[in-house]
């Protein structure tokens, strides 16, 4: 048969989760790390979220397969909370799909590294700090209270939903082939970018935000910047032997004291 | 005195909430919470102003996964309300609010290590049930694990302001340094910690260095325009 003749090939009819399936998913996703603990970290929460979908098996909620499907989808899991939409969405399909329980095993072992390591660049080091930088440089700006927390919580939860949409969605379409959905560009190229938005960020947020808090006078000002200049590369030296937070805080506690007993 | 203390706290149990369990929205951020309790104080400007500056100090402690992180949504409820007490923003203000807020959130933190403990514990007391697939356990562990969060939230907002308001309001009255002297270590301090913490997070990343210069000089030009 020559290849003009072949018959095009059969479009894979991907199965739509019912609306209220979904909603109820998402809405739990928001509490995934609610149990998190030392012992199965976010087991008990993914569990937690494919539940819904689970209520969808025909043998229906007190079959032994609704049973062992819940019992194996509440092991020990670890992700990034908001990536952990994916595993939620692939877990979920694959359970109603009834692929083999040894196959969504290894499935689930092998999604836990990719889906903590990526979202923690991403979110935890990338797109929280720019949001908080560049709400920041508003702020500094003298933008009012509204717009700074305002601006913040829209951009913040403009990717922090949109990213756990998507990884549902992405993670029911593929289901146990989510893994070629972690090549997607936003998740290996988007640390990189954020990063150097989040940099161009912190020069700006940093001067403007001092100078709305001290006030008028450039003198003042001028001392202050050359002191978080030493202070920041004071830090940096420490290299984590102490938090800056905590170094901050006997900083402080110090200066309170002399003030209060001077 | 309770009467005080307990929309602090409630709100302090909502935000606290938000850190980890429910729904890590980041209205837990300083930038977001000290604003929301100085809207509840009635002085939003002043929960804006202390909340930008206990943000530049939360750039460095971000939710790295199993990592022991403070906890700064009560912590920023704790600072945001010392702070917008004192509308007028007398000298020793903001330090004593920054110093309040780090000491809440570094036990905030050794209280989400607690909390994780109790739920490791609950899940053991569960386990047949939830090893025999049982939805009422699931769910249950789940409910249980954010109604005890929330109430750790609510109790060590309320102890902490308890506590730490009082002392705060006597170093602001006994406060000899300049106002603006003392705002100026305070957000000094504050902006140390941003910008270790913007090193550490950026400082491997292709390009960053010439950005962070780029933003620098935008920044110092602006603010000598104004």
């Amino acid at each position: 048969m020559s290849a003009a003749a072949q018959p095009a090939p059969r479009a894979v009819r991907i199965p739509e989760l019912p609306f209220r399936t979904r909603l109820s998913i998402f809405i739990r996703m928001l509490a995934i790390q609610g149990a998190w603990n030392y012992e199965s970290l976010l087991g008990n929460g993914i569990g937690f979220c494919v539940e819904p979908a689970l209520q969808l098996l025909p043998e229906g909620i007190h079959s032994a397969r609704f049973k062992s499907a819940l019992a194996r989808e509440a092991h020990y899991f670890n992700a990034h909370p908001y990536l952990a939409a994916i595993a939620v969405g692939a877990l979920a399909r694959a359970e109603l799909d009834g692929e083999p329980p040894e196959r969504i095993e290894r499935f689930r072992t092998a999604l836990c590294g990719p889906l903590g390591s990526v979202g923690d660049r991403l979110v935890w080091a990338g797109w929280l700090p720019l949001c908080s930088l560049a709400s920041l440089a508003l702020f500094g700006t003298g933008a009012s209270t509204l717009a700074v927390v305002a601006f913040f919580l829209l951009a913040y939860n403009l990717g922090h939903f949109g990213l756990r949409i998507w990884g549902l969605r992405t993670g029911w379409t593929h289901g146990l082939r989510v893994a070629t959905a972690l090549g997607n560009p936003v998740l290996r190229q988007g640390p990189q970018q954020i990063g150097r938005l989040a940099a161009l960020a912190t020069g700006i947020a940093i001067p403007l935000a001092l100078g709305r808090v001290i006030g008028p006078g450039r003198n003042l000002l001028g001392f202050v910047l050359v002191a978080v200049a030493l202070g920041s590369l004071l830090i940096v030296r420490l290299k984590g032997r102490i938090e800056g937070w905590r170094l901050s805080l006997f900083v402080l506690a110090a200066f309170v004291l002399i003030s209060v007993i001077a | 005195m309770i009467l005080d203390v307990l929309p602090i706290a409630l709100l302090g149990g909502v935000l606290g909430l938000d850190v980890v369990s429910f729904p890590q929205a980041m209205i837990s951020r300083p930038l977001v919470a000290a604003t929301i309790t100085g809207i509840l104080i009635g002085q939003p400007a002043s929960g804006l102003l202390i909340g930008a500056t206990l943000e530049l100090i939360a750039l460095e402690t971000l939710p790295f996964g199993a990592s022991r992180y403070p906890e700064w949504g009560s912590a920023s409820v704790v600072g945001g309300a010392i702070f917008s007490s004192n509308p007028s923003h007398p000298a020793g203000a903001m330090t004593c609010a920054i110093v309040a807020a780090l000491a809440t959130t570094w036990v905030g933190g050794w209280t989400m290590v607690k909390l994780r403990q109790a739920n490791a514990v609950w899940a053991g007391q569960r386990r047949e049930a939830l090893e025999a697939g049982s939805r009422g356990a699931v769910i249950s562990l789940q409910l249980v694990g954010m109604t005890a969060d929330l109430l750790r939230g609510i109790a060590l907002t309320a102890i902490a302001y308890a506590l730490l308001a009082p002392l705060a309001e006597f170093c602001i009255r006994t406060w000899t340094m300049d106002a603006r002297v003392s705002r100026a270590i305070a957000v000094a301090t504050a902006a140390s910690v941003a910008g270790g913490a913007a090193w550490k997070l950026f400082h491997s990343t292709a390009g960053a260095r010439w950005f962070f210069i780029g933003g620098l000089v935008a920044g110092l030009f602006f603010l000598f325009l104004r």
